[in-house]
């Protein structure tokens, strides 16, 4: 990486009251990300990979931590600043159903931010960025005036991504793109974000629980387990050399399209414990094979094991059979 | 044509639902087989007609608007088709049982789970409500579900654990046929792991057949013998497993195959097909898949193709691709 990563996130935490407890949202996370990188954001339900996707552009107030921001910590920007801020880092949510006014026309959703941030003079000169922006996508310009409910999934994520695009970001988080697409559509929008980023060299967080679609996308990928990050490394390496034994759990239960191939499958027992009020110690001891006494007391850090490897795990390299199987 | 080697023989299903903007052609002209103790993966996009069949077998399309227009599901040697409500009652839950994608919605919140086992115990067998709950309880054991956990409400349970108590359910009765409505579709992997490692392993204890209907190869992979790949309505693939995934002979089953990435090999660019499904009231004329297809020749605008065998008991419904003798 050379020079300063176009987002630095220092133990970001963000907890939410519930009547039973502080809900852990995202515990301690701390991370980075260069400019033209694409990180990938994988863990199950709960994990707190969406939470940390708006925390980190302050869709939500932390609880505490720094994120740092092209050298500044937007954590401490006024809301004037955070205007300004907003549109350098943008958004693309999950449901193309539903994160769409239905009342407006195709023309019109691409056309909101550019009013609500006042770019053009003339009603023209915007029309010519909408069918710009529209081309960029890949949606026909005979679509100007089309509604949403016209429209299949694939069409309205890419409605979605204009609207995050017509601002001219750096930074844009994808918050499960594809995950309501079926999968031709989703090869579609996949490809389609790959060649955005090329063209405009865009720096991405890619969430998603899907871990083939992620691996696809993404330079680096970080696994979440209940809050914390537990594994960080190029996304070759998270596939080729798992450390974390819930990295090698999750990558053992995705079931492979393909004919002959042996795995060792790791099946979990039981469910992902609740969030709230977790106690000490590594969160994913009750669930691990090869946890010991230690674990059970001290919180592992997410260190490096290899140059840009890191992991969160008091054994990792040195995995052996635990308590639990005794 | 009954045969009696097979437990599940549709021919020539169509099913339509009549709605304001015209006929929705949901299922057009279906064949479908499936044997004895076997495992059919039913694998298709949004709208391919997989959900619609699966509810066409157990009588359940919502009339009006849906209406079987013509064909015959024959199990066990007779027509389901001609079979009257209070026949076909007896076979549904009885003979023929039905996992639904959401577990959250197919159990009743305000009772307990061992009741609403008990339930289709007792409106199946004879049997007084006692024996019925004690049935109950052996089935959650056998879903992996501790007895103590029997008089718990569904919300005391988690998703993966909703979904057994559902499986326990279906098996109840010990049903020939078991549709399995894209049953881990709602549920993260590793408890999706966990859920399909069940599903094998009860399949092999009670030699139920299935018909797993997904959108997901990985699941298939795993899971079935046989794969069916449906497109607008109908089976234009048809083949052992392992001749679908080393020798996908449609253009459709290979433009599947290709929009997924891949684990093992870094790909630049994924390969598409190109435009969308298209509209079920106005289906494309002769294959519904010759506006996207590559190879597509004079022929498939105007001819419906019909299944060939291209390798025995692979049969694909494409004249191009798919000719007799040609090597797949």
């Amino acid at each position: 990486m050379n020079g300063r990563p176009l987002v630095d996130v220092r133990h970001l935490k963000k907890y939410f009251k519930t009547p039973r407890g502080m809900l852990h949202a995202v515990d301690d996370v701390s991370f980075s990300i260069a400019r033209g990188e694409t990180l990938g954001l994988v863990g199950e339900s709960g994990c707190g990979k969406s939470t940390l996707g708006r925390a980190m552009i302050r869709l939500l107030d932390v609880t505490g931590g720094e994120v740092w921001f092209d050298g500044d910590d937007i954590l401490t920007y006024s809301e004037a600043s955070m205007k300004a801020l907003r549109k350098r880092v943008q958004i693309v949510f999950q449901d193309p159903y539903s994160c769409l006014n239905p009342r407006l026309s195709v023309a019109e959703l691409i056309a909101e931010p550019l009013i609500v941030n006042k770019i053009f003079r003339t009603r023209p000169e915007m029309n010519a960025r909408i069918k710009e922006l529209m081309d960029t996508v890949g949606l026909a310009e005979r679509l100007f005036g089309a509604y949403p409910h016209e429209l299949d999934g694939g069409r309205r994520q890419r409605i979605g991504i204009a609207r995050s695009l017509a601002l001219e970001p750096e930074f844009i988080v994808l918050d499960e793109p594809v995950s309501a697409l079926d999968v031709c559509i989703q090869a579609q929008i996949l490809n389609l974000l790959n060649n955005l980023k090329k063209e405009f060299g865009y720096t991405y967080v890619f969430i998603s629980h899907n871990l083939s679609v992620v691996k696809h996308v993404s330079d680096r990928i970080a696994v979440m387990y209940l809050g914390k990050m537990v594994e960080l490394a190029g996304s070759r390496t998270i596939f080729q050399d798992p450390l974390h034994p819930y990295t090698q759990a999750l990558l053992s239960a995705i079931p492979l399209p393909k004919m002959d191939v042996v795995r060792d499958r790791i099946i979990l027992e039981g469910d992902v414990p609740s969030p709230i009020e977790p106690p000490e110690g590594c969160r994913f001891a009750g669930r691990c094979r090869y946890r010991q006494e230690l674990c059970r007391t001290k919180t592992p850090e997410l260190r490096d094991i290899d140059p840009g490897h890191a992991v969160a795990c008091h054994f990792a390299r040195n995995l052996s059979q635990g308590e639990a199987s005794k | 044509m009954a045969n009696d080697r097979l437990l599940l023989d549709i021919q020539d299903l169509s099913i339509h639902y009549e709605v304001e903007d015209g006929t929705v052609r949901a299922v057009e002209g279906l064949d479908l087989r499936l044997g004895y103790g076997e495992t059919l993966g039913f694998v298709g996009e949004t709208g391919a007609g997989k959900t619609t069949t699966a509810l066409g077998i157990m009588r359940l399309v919502p009339s009006p608007p849906g209406r079987v227009v013509k064909g015959e599901i024959i199990f066990e040697g007779e027509d389901l088709l001609k079979k009257s409500e209070a026949e076909m009652r007896s076979v549904r839950g009885g003979k023929i049982a039905m996992i639904f994608q959401d577990p959250m919605t197919s159990l009743n919140p305000v009772i307990t789970v061992d009741r609403q086992i008990a339930e289709m115990v007792a409106l199946h067998q004879d049997v007084n409500e006692k024996e019925a709950l004690e049935r109950a309880v052996e089935m959650l054991a056998l879903v992996g579900i501790r007895p103590e956990r029997a008089k718990d409400y569904p919300h005391q349970f988690s998703g993966g654990m909703k979904q057994r108590v559902v499986i326990a359910i279906a098996l109840a009765c010990d049903p020939a046929l078991l549709i399995a409505d894209e049953p881990t579709t709602a549920l993260d992997v590793t408890i999706q792991a966990q859920v399909l490692e069940l599903m094998k392993d009860l399949k092999r204890k009670l030699k139920t057949s299935m018909i797993m209907i997904t959108h997901d190869l990985g699941i298939v992979a795993e899971t079935c013998d046989k794969v069916a790949i449906m497109y607008a309505g109908r089976v234009v693939e048809y083949a052992e497993k392992r001749h679908l995934f080393l020798n996908p002979v449609h253009p459709y089953t290979q433009g599947l195959f290709n929009s997924l990435p891949d684990l093992d090999e870094d790909q630049e660019e994924l390969k598409t097909i190109p435009g969308l499904m298209p509209d079920p009231t106005n289906l494309p004329s002769g294959c519904p898949f010759h506006p996207r297809c590559g190879h597509a020749g004079p022929q498939c605008a105007t001819e419906s193709p019909a299944m060939v065998e291209v390798e025995p008991g692979h049969l694909v419904a494409c004249p191009v691709r798919g000719r007799k003798g040609d090597k797949p």
